[in-house]
């Protein structure tokens, strides 16, 4: 399919939750600097896949995965792969836009003087950076020190994609991004994708296959815990091979 | 569609009814309010004077006197309380929430918390007077023994589970989103629970400190036989102290109409302040998110 070098891997990825298997045997790769979507109707496993490719799953109790996934080699799922590392690596942005209690700025500034010890010039030069690369930036440049919770829920979302890229991660992770905005936001996310993908490899998780559509390199199709086929997107939402995945996205299930 | 008459008489005649009895019910509890407030008023008042802030409790027959060392003793004690207390009951409720939520432990802690919480105030005087009290008293062969920093000791055991509870409260209120949106950027969890989520509900948090103080203001018993009481002006926390609500306790009983004034005085002094922390800690709680 592609002929670059996968940035991620899974091999062979389960799920398991209080005895129950919510993902079997995944193996998919996802491209690098390409945007991968993971489709499939509620309770199939996208979200549940995302979260392990930064091992958020583990910060909860009764839940574990199995198998390996791979970057540059080493397998990110390895208990002493460090998880400062790993989130620094791979971001995540979640459905509901949550602004942390502070000002715009050191939302955005928070995380980076965790990892690293910048000048407050160099600070100020990555918080703008960040903005910047999540179209943010001429909405907020003259009230960088207000509350965050001020901003609109649009604008609060393209505030955590600044908050995840402001740490210059190779991997984002988006789970559902834009379920909770209106159209117009929507689109404004939809457009920044694009732009993203130039600097960061992008994996999307969405139950809107228009969306998937829109703004995809490549789409995988999950149903019941399984991948049941991942290709081009073009040729997903043409020329399906599985049968499931043609029933899914003419919409005669899910 | 036919409507019953007598059902709909029947509804009707139920409606009255539940009204009354809900009027009623609420009329009687706010008329023993008002009625409390409006007495403690009128007999504080007129026993209001500049001398309250700056006379000492006089001794029996003496005329005048204020409840300068009294107030002071109450002022210090509550704030030594909540300075042990609260900063303890924080921690106790992020550890709930954060650290506990759902294991076994987390569980009997939080279940001992609520024991705690409704613990009569006297048994928690009783055991300082034990614990510290009397402790002391044998081994300082007799020269410690009640004293204001026993009874902040015993305010602190009612402070602790009240903010216990409001912290691990507030704290369960924050969206899961915001614990995982801060963990996915690689942040530990001690500053995750400090810096994000602890920021995100300190108004609730502070308003439950707010409240604990309101609630130890006018405590009365565990001071009994701890702080005990002192008929003249002492800043010395290691010796007996002279509290608000203990002085009205001996005053009110008395036979000395100077004492039953003073009484008064501070019984409206005390609601006041009570009054006055209960609202302010409704403006912070309702000012949270505009910050």
């Amino acid at each position: 399919m592609q002929t670059q070098i996968p940035e991620l891997q899974a091999r062979d990825v389960g799920f398991r939750y209080k005895g129950h298997q919510a993902l079997k045997s995944i193996n998919l790769d996802i491209a690098a600097k390409q945007i991968t979507a993971i489709i499939g109707p509620s309770g199939c496993g996208k979200s549940t896949l995302l979260r392990i490719f930064n091992r958020i799953y583990s910060e909860y109790p009764g839940l574990e995965a199995s198998g390996e996934i791979l970057m540059d080699g080493e397998n990110i799922l390895d208990p002493k792969y460090s998880l400062s590392r790993l989130r620094s690596t791979i971001g995540m942005v979640f459905q509901k836009p949550v602004p942390f209690p502070m000002s715009i700025a050191d939302n955005v500034a928070y995380g980076i003087r965790h990892h690293e010890r910048l000048s407050r010039v160099e600070l100020q030069d990555r918080v703008e950076q960040a903005l910047r690369g999540a179209a943010l930036w001429d909405e907020v440049k003259d009230k960088l020190n207000q509350s965050a919770l001020g901003l609109s829920g649009g604008q609060q979302q393209r505030l955590c994609i600044a908050r995840t890229i402001a740490l210059r991660p190779r991997v984002l992770l988006l789970d559902e991004p834009t379920s909770a905005l209106d159209p117009i936001s929507t689109a404004r996310i939809e457009q920044l994708l694009a732009e993203l993908k130039q600097e960061f490899t992008v994996v999307i998780v969405t139950h809107n296959m228009q969306q998937a559509a829109r703004c995809s390199d490549v789409t995988a199709f999950m149903y019941l815990g399984e991948l049941i086929e991942v290709d081009k997107t073009d040729k997903i939402f043409t020329k399906p091979d599985r049968k499931q995945t043609e029933d899914y996205i003419t919409g005669r299930f899910g | 569609m036919h409507i019953d008459a007598y059902l709909y008489r029947k509804r009707r005649i139920k409606n009255g009814l539940a009204l009354i009895f809900g009027s009623a019910a609420a009329v009687l509890g706010l008329g023993f309010l008002a009625w409390i407030l409006g007495t403690t008023l009128i007999k504080g008042v007129s026993a209001l004077s500049p001398a309250l802030f700056v006379e000492m409790t006089p001794p029996p027959g003496a005329a005048d006197g204020g409840l300068a060392n009294a107030l002071f003793g109450s002022v210090l004690i509550t704030l030594l309380a909540t300075a042990i207390g609260a900063p303890i009951g924080i921690l106790a409720g992020l550890w709930l929430a954060e650290y506990a939520r759902h294991s076994k432990l987390g569980l009997v802690v939080r279940f001992v918390n609520d024991i705690l919480l409704s613990a009569p105030s006297i048994v928690i005087g009783l055991f300082i007077y034990t614990a510290v009290v009397v402790t002391l008293n044998q081994y300082s062969g007799g020269s410690l023994g009640f004293s204001g920093f026993a009874g902040s000791l015993a305010l602190a055991m009612l402070v602790v589970p009240v903010v216990t509870r409001t912290t691990d409260e507030m704290m369960q209120l924050q969206p899961p989103a915001m614990r995982e949106a801060a963990l996915a950027l690689g942040i530990p969890q001690w500053k995750v629970t400090l810096q994000i989520l602890l920021r995100a509900a300190r108004a609730g948090v502070v308003t439950g400190v707010l409240l604990s103080i309101a609630r130890i203001t006018g405590e009365t018993a565990p001071l009994l036989f701890t702080a005990f009481g002192n008929q003249y002006w002492n800043a010395d926390v290691l010796k007996p102290m002279a509290t608000v609500p203990v002085t009205i306790f001996q005053f009110a009983m008395s036979p000395f109409e100077n004492w039953q004034h003073l009484a008064w005085a501070g019984a409206l002094l005390l609601t006041l302040f009570v009054l006055l922390l209960n609202l302010s800690s409704r403006f912070f709680f309702r000012n949270r998110d505009s910050k």
